[in-house]
């Protein structure tokens, strides 16, 4: 049982939580996306959503992902965090804001046009063979394009188990619990290490980040590859065809009281 | 040539999730369907007798094993791709049950997967939305490729009853994985209907002030016999359990009444209800964007009002 120290360096509750030596390194997968705060608007030819000129950032649930192997890393669990991307030049701005955050390395792996889940996933897998993390975090979507599918892609290349939707991580002997959001409520996995996790929105909330850590993460190394020295070919099994906005409700009444709103469902035959 | 579609059926071991008649309906969107459900299960014979019963389905295949007494993806995901070569297609609901289980067959399969089918277009070519349902993208999957999908519920009706389709047993012979169990999952109250499915749903935001103040939602669902919803605001609030948010990362739902009290709208809440039939917003801000999708908005306090409404109905 934990005695009550004011003086003890960690928490015991928390030291607890890593008795094993610390994993050696924690890889986080972060993509660039337009800032969840811009009114998304779609191009007037339908070619595309407007991108010039918007605020981008990096996608909120990979912001998670960091937040946590960060987190780990700090309780000792881990010795390295190691961020990386795949998409074009301007990427490495959000790998810059996740060492700013305190990723210890980053890795770059240019890639232009739009890269499919299945190409990011193989590239994902390359990196894995060539850092051997023992956890890959990774968001549950992007707020881009919706799809909800690296960490699970990735996942089944390697062969390694998934935990997808986690709002609590525990790390144990080799092994992690993990309490996924589901439909029905909370779910509890046990899963083997190494193993692909990818977060929710309550798992933890990211760290501001501060002034003098931008200029630190200035020095801190990121390297550039490209796709071909990974040794994933570019595929497109996905051509977008057009883009439009969705259908807009129409515009409803106001009622002034409970009397009138009861009446207007009896009305539409809702009550 | 037909078409020969591959949907995978949710349930909970006794029960077919109704997510599963909406895949069917999906899937009969494409001409020539051939419609298989695989229903993967420690004994799948209930379920697969409630699956038989769906028009539209053309066969149902069981896959029984002692390991798939829960729907843990690594488990599943190699027997459903074990059994979907001759298929071009494989659908499974975007609940979190296929977001999981899905994109692990399309990785095992090497075949693109289509997330949130709003639409089909053609048999290679489906709507679906982006961008928190901000803009539709219209996508097209390279000629001869298989393709997986995850189909949005709440863009398709469910599948009605129809003659019953045969019920074969599918010999999968394949090692699975004993590198992720389960623990446990927390099981919410029962008694009220399901926030999925229901007709009826009455959400709660912020505004509720605290768990306490969520009672006053419960008793009118009670009496509308409606489900009971919250905003992520709410749920991150701890005023109601994550089952309950409804949102973008939360459930995408269709009702036919859906009243929020409380909420004020966020463009992500906004994403999980825009296919309700009539939309009621309850607020005392007016200028709340909850407002500018309502079909009836009554500006004014929830706590007065939401008694009054009880005793009207």
């Amino acid at each position: 049982m934990c005695g009550v120290n004011a003086f003890a360096p960690t928490p015991c509750a928390q030291l607890s939580r890593y008795t094993a030596k610390p994993m050696k390194r924690i890889l986080v997968g972060i993509k660039r996306v337009v800032d969840y705060n811009v009114r998304i608007r779609v191009k007037p030819d339908g070619s595309g959503v407007i991108t010039d000129g918007v605020k981008m950032s990096i996608n909120p649930f990979d912001e998670i992902a960091l937040e946590e192997a960060l987190r780990i890393k700090e309780r000792g669990g881990a010795e390295e965090v190691v961020v990386v991307t795949v998409g074009p030049a301007d990427c490495q701005q959000q790998l810059r804001t996740a060492l700013a955050m305190g990723a210890d390395r980053a890795l770059h792996v240019q890639a232009d046009g739009v890269i499919e889940p299945l190409v990011t996933a193989r590239v994902m897998l390359k990196l894995v063979e060539r850092e051997q993390p023992l956890l890959v975090i990774l968001g549950k979507q992007a707020i881009d394009d919706d799809n909800g599918q690296t960490g699970q892609l990735l996942a089944a290349l390697w062969n390694r188990p998934q935990a997808t939707y986690a709002s609590k991580l525990e790390l144990h002997d080799g092994a992690a619990r993990v309490t996924r959001e589901v439909d029905a409520g909370l779910e509890t996995l046990e899963i083997d290490l190494p193993a692909v996790i990818t977060t929710d929105l309550r798992l933890n909330e990211p760290r501001y980040v501060k002034l003098p850590d931008i200029m630190k993460a200035k020095k801190k190394p990121l390297d550039t590859l490209s796709l071909s020295a990974v040794g994933v070919e570019p595929r497109v099994q996905l051509k977008a065809v057009g883009f439009s906005p969705p259908a807009q409700r129409q515009k409803g009444v106001l009622v002034k009281d409970a009397a009138e709103l009861v009446a207007a469902l009896k009305q539409k035959g809702l009550l | 040539m037909s078409t020969k579609i591959l949907i995978v059926a949710e349930h909970d071991g006794s029960k077919l999730n109704p997510s599963t008649a909406k895949c069917v309906t999906c899937a009969r969107a494409i001409d020539d369907a051939d419609i298989t459900l695989v229903v993967c299960a420690v004994d799948a014979a209930a379920v697969a007798a409630q699956a038989a019963q769906l028009a539209g389905v053309n066969r149902v295949l069981t896959v029984e094993n002692p390991a798939n007494q829960h729907a843990l993806a690594a488990v599943l995901a190699p027997q459903i791709a074990a059994i979907a070569g001759p298929y071009s297609h494989v659908f499974g609901p975007s609940t979190t049950f296929g977001k999981d289980l899905m994109a692990r067959i399309s990785g095992l399969l090497d075949a693109p997967q289509v997330s949130d089918i709003m639409a089909v277009e053609s048999p290679t070519r489906f709507r679906r939305p982006i961008y928190a349902g901000n803009a539709i993208l219209t996508v097209e999957v390279a000629a001869g490729s298989k393709v997986v999908g995850t189909v949005r519920t709440a863009s398709f009706a469910a599948a009605a009853s129809g003659t019953p389709a045969s019920i074969e047993k599918a010999a999968v012979n394949v090692e699975l994985p004993l590198h992720t169990r389960f623990v446990s999952v927390s099981a919410g109250r029962t008694d009220r209907p399901d926030l999925q499915s229901a007709a009826r749903v009455i959400s709660g935001g912020r505004a509720l002030g605290s768990a306490d103040g969520f009672k006053i939602l419960y008793a009118l669902a009670d009496k509308l016999g409606a489900a009971v919803g919250a905003s992520r605001a709410a749920v991150d609030a701890g005023y109601a359990p994550n089952e309950m948010q409804v949102g973008q990362t939360g459930k995408i739902i269709a009702p036919e009444l859906y009243v929020a009290i409380g909420i004020s709208g966020a463009i992500q809440h906004l994403t999980g209800i825009k296919d309700a039939r009539t939309i009621v917003a309850i607020n005392k801000d007016s200028e709340a964007p909850i407002f500018e999708v309502a079909d009836i908005g009554l500006v004014g306090d929830l706590f007065q009002i939401i008694p009054e409404i009880e005793r009207l109905i």
